[in-house]
């Protein structure tokens, strides 16, 4: 976590995992928009980037509306040493990351990448623009490494056609939105991305932040980094009870939701409480046809980073079990500050078998990659 | 299912006022004219639809008009029903919801004065929680002093969801006030709808304005932990009513991971939030989110590391349970022991005045 990591080429890598992992939560960086995105931008988006720049609903220009731990967020050890922000080196994460890992599948989730600006037309631009560059500057680069489809999910027009641009090609492994958009999630402006990534077959990753404009607590803005970065697990529990409660995995069968970095212990308590409120309200949710619990059951994914760490491992393993172990997906992080090491994970116990999944088939299952 | 034994401690139930009306005699003469001359309607929030499934029970609704009005049918269906020794009302009428701060006092004072005349007085089993007008924290203060002498009121009541998280500065006067009198802080289900009842936008049912309040409880725990409210406050206690209670260890677990990587954001907090948590936050037992067997809410419970969180509630008249099934299976004869009385009265250090 908040550390600056030693170079541990001398630790017994995968101790735990003890065989090749899946990370379903890289974040890369281009080392210069100029240099590395441009080149996809038109030259009316290139000027318009010049003059205002990249506007969201919050209130900085540059840098979060909450400061961070770490300087960009990041682990200290993470700067390549060609330069660049952490992140942004294919090679140097080659070597820093996959390889002393043994990650045989990396997940690569843009977050500078469009997605939240105020208009819709440059969101939709600049997505378009990061989607090529996973290509150009990561997947085409490293085998190990595939994209995500960023979307401007803010129109569901525009994004329908970013999805059926990409639908089939390999490079991609899904498509990509951020979890505090500026309506739930469930609501029907939204439903033809649904609709076009069950079409397409990709399954939809829905990561933390976001830039919806709503506070991030139902009771307004809160004051601290940390309720910022706990509160994305109160975004994702609303966010799932939108999609549940509006009948959106009702309506969109081959719809596969991907929680990722939103922690995952408080997804069996969400799902008890959906129940006994859908029961008691039938008459009003007639369009959610069986219980929250088996749709959740049966659409949702959730990668493990940052994991939870109760004192006792067997708490964490009724919940792991509650969940479903082939629901989890091992993710890192990486680069940022709150990295979870495979090595070192505190993974309850289970049979090799369960373990491999975790770590690696549950991924390659997901994602069609077996 | 557990049995209630008798003497049990119900920690959250929910007498209505039927109507402004009946609140006009403890107004002053400025407010009753404003009151009648503005024709000011009933300040029901749309938290509880008065003819929702989970506002009412069946078979404790009446014919016709709200449910909890009656002090007899109380007596017989919450109190008698349950043998219950003693209750604490919590009286939901939307006084927080006001944008204006004089009227919210002044509305804070009748209910209370009203809740005193009409159900304290008239049945020795009750006990109250005082509203306060969360929209000015010095009235709110002042109204705490003001009440604080009748031993009767046990607990002073808040809404989960107000114009700002609870732990920030603002409020803290209402905290010290509560702390002075020995009065636990009780936070309710419910919401000023200052903002959007989730962090993603209004939702569409109102199935998801009940689901979405544990969200809320979630993340006023975390703005009080980390505002530091409990290092300024050490002998403060939190009640969280109607909140449910599953999701309590999984969110401590999460904010204390964060803790161990951010606590130089917050040094004040020098405990990991889970120990804060068994030292100063209590959770009533109603509504329920509990996994559907027995066996796994007996793991779920062992997760509390604590068998001093959670405090009996039948949440009445509100639609939780049917019938007298108002533990959840799986709990042990010795917890449920403890839920129904024994943590009542260590929370509340006023009941034992009272008895």
């Amino acid at each position: 976590m908040n550390v600056k990591t030693e170079t541990r080429t001398s630790v017994d890598v995968n101790q735990s995992a003890k065989l090749a992992i899946a990370d379903c939560d890289i974040h890369p960086s281009p080392k210069s928009v100029e240099k590395e995105i441009y080149p996809y931008l038109e030259k009316r988006w290139q000027k318009h980037n010049e003059t205002y720049g990249l506007l969201l609903r919050q209130p900085y220009q540059n840098g979060p509306a909450y400061p961070k731990g770490q300087p960009d967020a990041s682990r200290r050890d993470a700067y390549p040493p060609e330069g660049g922000r952490p992140g942004s080196d294919v090679k140097f994460m080659g070597e820093h990351h996959l390889d002393l890992h043994n990650v045989k599948l990396g997940v690569l989730n843009p977050l500078k990448s469009g997605q939240g600006l105020q208009n819709i037309d440059f969101a939709a631009a600049y997505c378009r623009a990061v989607n090529d560059w996973q290509i150009s500057h990561w997947t085409s680069q490293d085998a190990r490494l595939k994209g995500s489809v960023c979307l401007p999910y803010e129109d569901a027009a525009l994004s329908v056609s970013e999805i059926e641009r990409r639908a089939g090609d390999p490079n991609y492994v899904q498509a990509f939105m951020l979890i505090r958009t500026s309506e739930p999630m469930g609501q029907r402006r939204y439903w033809p991305i649904y609709e076009a990534c069950a079409a397409a077959n990709l399954p939809l990753a829905v990561h933390a932040f976001g830039f919806g404009g709503t506070p991030s607590t139902s009771s307004g803005w809160p004051s601290y980094y940390i309720e910022d970065m706990v509160a994305h697990a109160q975004s994702a529990q609303a966010m799932l009870m939108s999609l549940v409660m509006e009948g959106v995995f009702e309506r969109t069968p081959g719809l596969k939701i991907v929680v990722v970095e939103a922690g995952f212990a408080w997804l069996p308590p969400l799902a008890w409480r959906l129940d006994r409120i859908w029961e008691k309200n039938r008459d009003e949710l007639p369009h959610v046809k069986r219980p929250p619990s088996e749709y959740i059951r049966d659409h949702v994914w959730l990668t493990t980073q940052p994991f939870e760490e109760p004192d006792r491992r067997s708490h964490l393993k009724d919940t792991m079990e509650w969940i479903g172990w082939d629901k989890l997906l091992f993710a890192t992080d990486y680069p940022h500050w709150d990295f979870d090491d495979p090595a070192r994970l505190p993974l309850p116990k289970v049979d090799d078998a369960t373990r491999e999944n975790f770590f690696l088939g549950n991924a390659l299952d997901l994602y069609g990659l077996r | 299912m557990p049995a209630v034994a008798p003497g049990a401690i119900d920690c959250d139930l929910h007498p209505a006022v039927p109507s402004v009306k009946a609140l006009l005699p403890y107004f002053d003469d400025h407010w009753r004219d404003m009151i009648v001359q503005r024709g000011v309607h009933e300040l029901d929030s749309i938290s509880y639809p008065n003819n929702a499934p989970m506002t009412a029970r069946p078979d404790w609704k009446p014919e016709t008009g709200k449910a909890g009005v009656d002090l007899d049918r109380l007596r017989v269906e919450a109190l008698d029903e349950f043998q219950t020794s003693l209750a604490i009302c919590n009286c939901l009428y939307g006084v927080q919801l006001l944008y204006t701060e004089d009227m919210a006092y002044a509305y804070a004072r009748a209910v209370n004065d009203w809740m005193a005349a009409e159900w304290l007085d008239k049945e020795p089993r009750l006990r109250a929680s005082i509203v306060i007008p969360p929209q000015n924290p010095e009235y709110a203060a002042a109204e705490i002093d003001r009440l604080a002498g009748d031993k009767r009121f046990v607990q002073v009541l808040m809404l989960v969801m107000d114009e700002m998280p609870l732990g920030r500065r603002r409020y803290w006067p209402i905290y010290k006030a509560a702390e002075r009198h020995g009065l636990p802080i009780g936070i309710h289900a419910g919401s000023a709808y200052r903002h959007p009842v989730t962090p993603v936008g209004w939702p569409s049912y109102h199935a998801e304005d009940s689901a979405a309040q544990a969200q809320a409880f979630q993340t006023t725990l975390s703005s009080l932990m980390t505002e530091g409210v409990f290092a300024e406050f050490p002998d403060l206690k939190v009640v969280l009513l109607e909140s449910g209670f599953a999701w309590l260890p999984s969110h401590m677990w999460r904010l204390g991971k964060f803790w161990r990587g951010l606590r130089m954001e917050i040094p004040w907090v020098d405990r990991h939030p889970m120990e804060i948590a068994k030292d100063h936050v209590r959770l009533t037992i109603n509504p329920r989110d509990v996994p559907p067997s027995a066996d796994a809410v007996e793991r779920l419970m062992n997760h509390f590391e604590s068998d001093e969180m959670l405090l009996f509630s039948t949440d009445y008249p509100h639609w939780q349970f049917d019938g007298d099934d108002a533990l959840p299976e799986g709990l042990s004869p010795a917890l449920a022991q403890k839920i129904c009385q024994d943590n009542p009265l260590a929370t509340y250090p006023r009941l034992k005045e009272t008895v």
